[in-house]
């Protein structure tokens, strides 16, 4: 068999096998119930507030902004997270001593990851059905255009997150991303629109995958008449695809670039050194 | 092995070979080579460079300068196929350590399939492999719960799941307890018995150099300062010997240069009257330290004498 079509296959068993691995992690179930718990919370407090003039609650406009910074956010956080956890180990020097290791390791990194992704989707979304009213989901065209905009909201995500994972030097850094992911969220519109913000914030945020994250969720799971405060009072779905589109061809064209460039510099004694670092400092 | 043979079957060539950080020369034309099957032991003490030298062979890191061979192929352009018949073992791996043992290898050693040859098939029969190193009745434990010594084992039967045919191997006991690294050097013999592979290892032990290694290159003040295997190595260096015998009750100690001459001197002499001979050369170790300061002080000198 072809190897690069053999290592492929193998890093869908690795991402399945990671999968499984944080599914049964305490730890990490701990973290991911805390968040998703957290967000309910959110919701649920909010589920008999109607958002002035609509009849949708604030709970369920909060609702479709986790769902967008479950993929916006976590999934770019999750992947350089692990991208620098990986390489402070000395994971990824040995996906670089095998064969064809380093295609693998990524295509398992980006299963497991789109799966956890998928997995937090799904349950804020089953949660959020039950308890929540005037989510507009049944419609086939919406459950089409929450698919497409999952589907290219990790394309333009994930390479992200695997670029800044190379960036970054190590597990302490990664903070960073946080915070700056946190700050993009404001100017996203995510939790208020965004026609609210000084026009040159606007034009920012649009700049970012997450807006179009964020409008493509809304377009697929609130009342057609929720557009009006959107720019241009419009879903805007054309340019959510154009925008989304590019970012994933931008990100899977530097993602291996970059990859590559700090995979070549990995060596046994650059781990060593690091952890050296981290065991002193 | 003759010359011959092992210009045609040279899986290691390595000449004149520098590596420079910043100012400093910390290999200054390292040159050596190694056929099928034969076992290596790169000695030096510790910073003399012999982790640069593996990597660079391993293809982790790029040299300053020189000419290196590695299964035929310069390190620096390997691709995949050539990674394939390879297998690395670094100085300390805390990797995959969520993963269970038997899962990590069967999962590793898929990406070798593809390149198994009519007298190889790769990779390596897990269940056969875990037996080889010893860690049978661990196939289920998560990597994190190994022992250092069990964590080690683990470390090489990744390194050789590929069936390699060569394999590097740096300071592979580093802090085991004599029980471990008695464990691990039954492993090493096993492997280059059954396998024919070739096997770089590094070691700042000179014991362990000499229970492991067919031939043992000393790496000292940035260049290989001698190449033998042990005898060789100390006989080149020990040209003294002392002999000790007794003699009517009385016990004798004499340094000679030329001990068989000495000895042959003796019996013409006293005949049936000399009693508990002993001829004992300057053990390895001093040779070892001795030739590290040598080297240490004033630049390395090749010992030609031993250079096959
Ligand atoms: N990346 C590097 N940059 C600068 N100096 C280095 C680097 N790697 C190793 N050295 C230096 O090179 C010398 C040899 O190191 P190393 O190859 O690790 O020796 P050994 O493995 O024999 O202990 C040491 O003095 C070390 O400090
Ligand atoms: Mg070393």
């Amino acid at each position: 068999m072809n190897p690069r079509l053999l290592a492929v296959r193998a890093g869908l068993s690795r991402g399945g096998i990671e999968l499984r691995q944080t599914l049964t992690s305490p730890t990490d179930l701990i973290t991911f119930v805390l968040m998703t718990g957290g967000f309910l919370a959110a919701m649920l407090s909010a589920r008999h507030t109607l958002l002035p003039g609509t009849a949708v609650s604030l709970g369920t406009s909060r609702l479709v902004s986790v769902l967008a910074l479950d993929v916006g956010m976590y999934a770019v956080l999750w992947m350089a997270d692990r991208l620098v956890g990986d390489r402070e180990d000395g994971t990824l020097l040995r996906a670089k001593a095998i064969p064809h290791g380093m295609l693998g390791y990524l295509v398992g990194k980006v299963v497991s990851i789109s799966a956890q992704v998928l997995i937090a989707v799904a349950a804020t979304l089953l949660a959020g059905a039950f308890l929540v009213a005037g989510l507009a989901i049944g419609s086939p065209g919406g459950w089409l255009t929450l698919a497409w905009v999952l589907v290219l909201g990790l394309l333009a995500t994930l390479p992200l997150g695997a670029v800044l994972g190379s960036l970054f030097p190590n597990t302490r850094t990664t903070a960073l991303i946080f915070l700056v992911l946190g700050g993009l969220a404001a100017i996203s519109g995510i939790f208020y629109p965004i026609t609210r913000l000084p026009v040159f914030l606007q034009w920012t945020g649009q700049v970012f995958p997450l807006y179009w994250l964020g409008l493509g969720m809304r377009s697929a799971l609130l009342p057609h008449a929720m557009a009006v405060v959107e720019v241009g009072h419009s879903w805007r779905q054309p340019a959510t695809v154009a925008v989304l589109l590019a970012w994933a061809i931008a990100g899977l064209v530097l993602a291996p670039v970059v990859l590559r460039r700090m995979a070549r510099r990995e060596s046994g004694s650059r781990v060593a050194a690091r952890r050296e670092k981290a065991m002193r400092g | 092995m003759s010359a011959i043979f092992r210009s045609m079957d040279c899986v290691l060539d390595v000449s004149g070979l520098r590596m420079r950080y910043g100012q400093t020369d910390v290999l200054a034309g390292v040159s050596f080579t190694a056929g099928r099957g034969e076992v290596l032991a790169l000695l030096g003490p510790n910073g003399a460079g012999k982790t640069t030298t593996i990597e660079i062979l391993e293809g982790f890191r790029m040299r300053s300068a020189g000419r290196v061979s590695v299964l035929g192929t310069d390190p620096a352009h390997g691709g995949e196929a050539w990674r394939a018949r390879t297998g690395v073992v670094l100085q300390s791996w805390r990797d995959h350590s969520r993963w269970q043992v038997r899962e990590l290898l069967a999962h590793l050693g898929r990406y070798y399939a593809p390149y198994s040859t009519p007298g190889l098939t790769r990779p390596w029969d897990v269940d056969d492999l875990l037996a080889t190193v010893g860690l049978s009745e661990h196939a289920r434990k998560r990597v994190r719960t190994l022992s250092g010594g069990q964590r080690r084992r683990l470390d090489v039967a990744i390194g050789i799941v590929g069936r390699p045919e060569l394999l590097f191997l740096d300071e592979p006991t580093a802090g085991f307890d004599p029980q471990a690294r008695r464990e691990f050097h039954d492993v090493v013999h096993r492997l280059a018995d059954r396998e024919q592979a070739t096997i770089l290892l590094t070691t700042h032990d000179l014991d362990e150099a000499e229970r492991l290694a067919d031939r043992i290159l000393i790496l000292a003040g940035g260049a290989i300062i001698a190449d033998g295997s042990a005898d060789q190595l100390s006989r080149a260096m020990s040209t003294r010997c002392e002999v000790r015998w007794s003699r009517d009750g009385q016990r004798f100690v004499h340094a000679a240069d030329d001990a068989t001459a000495f000895v042959r001197d003796l019996f013409r002499q006293y005949g049936e009257s000399i009693q508990d001979l002993e001829v004992r050369r300057t053990s390895l170790e001093e040779t070892y330290m001795a030739l590290v300061r040598e080297a240490e002080n004033s630049g390395p000198r090749r010992l030609t004498a031993v250079a096959a």
